[in-house]
């Protein structure tokens, strides 16, 4: 085989308590795809920054067709070939297309118009489709994409790294990124296509890398590599891809939605008339590609939003008022920004556990707070969901995503709620946490809870519920059993198609 | 009919050092810094056009140190609001205390002198309009408009190109700044042609008010200046009138808070450039 495009040597990289690369080494050849896998915090982020100039490696070397190299910033690693579409678009919104791609690069004068002819010829050498005048704004998470893509070949890039390209797209999407991929492929490019899914990396790449814990555990050719042997590497055990719900015996309708309208944050109706019913013990799904109004039910239903039409009845009663008075009708919800909703990030783990319950005894006595009950509490559920945390005043900011999740499941699910909105509740979550969200959904579930389970992730819906409705530019479609629906189906929905009848 | 004419010419030649502190602003809002400090940098260009004009007897000298004195003085904002990252809207504040009270003191020799060599008002009219159309093409069709406007956007993604946001921005505040001290010249060697403490009458907050207002667009900055001081207009014109006169020289105050209403109703604050007023730390999204 010819020499390879880029080695990576022995790289060491540390942080203050981890190790994050610990003499990764690996190389990509000249035309073809290097899928790098593993958990979060195995370290593949921190190799993606190394190699895009945002860190400097504390040992090892990088070398580019064979000759070391340094790369000090990302423009650096532009002008020596290396191009990275990162996960989220570093676009400007309100700019076009063409004015985001001319950044830096354009001519002085009518920089944008000037560039026009060159992005088509990169676009239809690729099959890559953009239309050079379209605001970023109107775009969709894959049109931004392709625009990257288009930026990164623009600059002249040998040696492309598609940092979870496909985490933001529908399955047809997908499948359209991997035809450009194998187009730069073809033409010669280096692609390392970092991803946790491992289908996908069996369907588009040649190679596989895999990290695990800041080293490199193994490295393999496609064609030997197999779901269960990736997994095997990633998480170092053996993972059940099984379907994780059995069917159950559902009970009365906890939750009744009807002719549901309600407006975004941006005046229009985000939500046109949306209908359905959700019994006890019952898991439903809700998939959609983001901002098609998903954001807008869950906020209706937890108190957060409007209602501009329609009713929605729990347990035949309508709504409370605000947020506190339905966890009291037997609502939690698990909200899509951990961090910033589900949790006060300056406040302590035992604070954080006590938001729902802190005006009530044992909490509050009169008007005064009773810190003993609070540490109770905290190490009670600490221990429960075995939480890692150095202890109970610890303020939730410095735990992990897996942890702060856990802190959010603790408080929201602590006593017998009826009804529970989980929305992207194992976004961002390694193997190990997202097995213990999916167990104790499954758990409420079990125990009499509605489940109303918003994801983007087809695998865990597939995988968890008894019914899936697609919502798409705020009307719902379905919801369908899960066992008459596919991942292509539910991608077809998922962008405005219908099943045919 | 000639009367209408002469009034209109007057609200034009009132609008105009408006329209220049607002053009500036615009300039350094659309790379992302808020400055609050126009009227103290219009207080220090005017005094510095003024005293320069008086004991060289150049009044485009006077006109030249006016810009100067503007840019110099807004450089401490830039360092506390973009290097140190501080509150940029205190800042600001802070710059426009500091510059009515300097210009103030700084000014007490000059008070009430008539200056010897004014200039004539048109050439600045002309001016303040070339400078909006200049604006409006650098902006829109210049590749060092296009890395401003970015760097007001998204600075984070310019970084990533190389871009130098920190000196884009320096360079955005300084220019602010110019156009502020070429206002407040305007008013002290031409307009007003003296100075006095206070002479820049609340027009640096106007044409903060009018940035918004304009949607940081410079071609709508012209039509909204001329507008402001037409309102001004009628306050001098209709003194004797049967309204009190303190009523309409508080109309286009009240009309900057009525303006600055109905834009948030409409939710116009959209147009307004993404990145405004948040300090930039690389690492930091």
């Amino acid at each position: 085989m010819a020499e390879p495009l880029l080695r990576l040597q022995n790289i060491t990289k540390r942080f203050p308590g981890v190790v994050a690369n610990d003499g990764v080494s690996l190389e990509v050849y000249p035309g073809e795809v290097l899928a790098l896998l593993g958990e979060n915090g195995a370290g593949k982020s921190t190799l993606v920054s190394i190699l895009y100039g945002l860190y400097r490696p504390d040992a090892g070397q990088i070398l580019l067709e064979g000759r070391p190299v340094h790369i000090g910033s990302p423009l650096e690693a532009l002008r020596l070939g290396i191009g990275l579409v990162p996960q989220h678009p570093m676009l400007v919104g309100r700019h076009t297309v063409a004015e985001n791609l001319a950044l830096g690069i354009g001519s002085p004068l009518w920089p944008a118009r000037r560039i026009v002819p060159l992005i088509e010829r990169i676009a239809q050498g690729y099959g890559l489709e953009v239309n050079p005048m379209a605001r970023i704004a109107d775009l969709s998470p894959g049109e931004k994409q392709r625009v990257e893509i288009v930026r990164a070949l623009l600059r002249g890039a040998k040696v492309l790294i598609l940092d979870e390209p496909t985490s933001v797209l529908t399955p047809q999407e997908a499948q359209a990124l991997f035809r450009v991929m194998r187009e730069l492929r073809q033409a010669g490019k280096s692609l390392i296509f970092i991803s946790h899914k491992l289908e996908e990396v069996l369907a588009i790449a040649d190679r596989a890398t895999v990290l695990r814990r800041g080293r490199v555990v193994g490295s393999l050719a496609a064609s030997e590599a197999s779901r269960e042997k990736l997994a095997l590497l990633m998480v170092g055990r053996n993972v059940s891809f099984e379907r994780k719900r059995k069917p159950a015996e559902l009970g009365e309708v906890v939750l009744q939605v009807e002719g549901l309208e309600a407006r975004s944050n941006r005046g229009p109706l985000a939500l046109r008339g949306v209908s359905f019913a959700l019994r006890a013990g019952e898991v439903l799904g809700l998939a959609g590609v983001a901002g098609n109004g998903q954001s807008e039910l869950v906020e209706v239903l937890a108190g957060l939003r409007r209602l501009e039409g329609g009713r929605v009845l729990l347990a035949g009663q309508p709504l409370g008022p605000n947020p506190a008075q339905l966890f009291a009708q037997g609502v939690a919800h698990i909200p899509e920004d951990r961090i910033q909703m589900g949790t006060v990030p300056s406040l302590s783990v035992a604070e954080n556990l006590a938001l729902r319950t802190f005006h009530r005894p044992p909490l509050a006595r009169g008007w005064l707070t009773q810190p003993a009950a609070y540490r109770a509490l905290a190490q009670e559920r600490i221990r429960a969901l075995d939480i890692a945390t150095p202890g109970p005043a610890t303020p939730t900011r410095l735990l992990s995503g897996g942890n702060i999740q856990k802190v959010i499941l603790a408080r929201e699910l602590a006593g017998s709620p009826r009804l529970v909105l989980a929305v992207h509740p194992t976004y961002g979550l390694d193997v190990g946490a997202t097995e213990l969200v999916h167990q104790v959904l499954l758990q409420k579930a079990q125990q009499g809870a509605a489940v109303l389970l918003v994801s983007e992730d087809l695998e865990e819906l597939l995988a968890l519920c008894d019914r899936i409705g697609v919502l798409y530019q705020g009307s719902l479609k379905g919801p369908f059993a899960v066992e008459e629906l596919s991942r292509e189906q539910l991608g077809l929905l998922m962008t405005g198609g219908n099943l045919a009848a | 009919m000639e009367e209408v004419w002469a009034a209109l010419l007057r609200s034009v030649i009132f609008g105009t050092p408006i329209l220049i502190a607002a053009l500036g602003n615009l300039l350094n809002e659309r790379a992302g810094v808020v400055n609050l400090g126009v009227e103290g940098m219009m207080a220090v260009g005017a005094l510095a056009a003024f005293a320069t004009a008086q004991t060289t007897g150049s009044g485009g000298l006077g006109v030249l140190a006016g810009v100067l004195a503007g840019g110099l003085f807004t450089l401490p904002h830039a360092f506390v609001a973009i290097s140190l990252r501080a509150n940029q809207f205190v800042s600001g504040l802070a710059l426009a205390m500091l510059g009515l009270g300097l210009a103030g003191l700084l000014g007490k020799r000059f008070e009430g002198q008539p200056l010897l060599a004014p200039l004539p008002e048109m050439p600045f009219v002309y001016l303040g309009f070339g400078l909006a159309v200049a604006l409006w093409a650098f902006l829109y069709l210049t590749h060092a408009g296009l890395v401003l406007r970015s760097v007001g956007e998204n600075p984070a993604a310019a970084d990533l190109l190389g871009i130098p946001v920190y000196r884009v921005r320096y360079w955005a505040v300084a220019a602010g700044g110019m156009f502020a001290g070429l206002a407040g010249a305007f008013l002290a060697v031409s307009y007003r042609s003296s100075w006095t403490e206070g002479m820049t009458n609340q027009l640096g907050w106007i044409a903060i008010a009018l940035t918004i207002f304009v949607a940081w667009e410079p071609l709508r900055a012209v039509l909204g200046a001329y507008f402001f001081g037409l309102l001004y207009y009628l306050g001098f014109a209709l003194q004797d009138s049967a309204i009190p006169s303190v009523f309409l020289q508080a109309l286009p105050y009240a009309l900057v808070i009525v303006v600055l209403a109905l834009v948030a109703w409409r939710r116009r604050q959209g147009a307004a450039p993404e990145a405004l007023g948040l300090p930039y730390e690389r690492g930091r999204r």
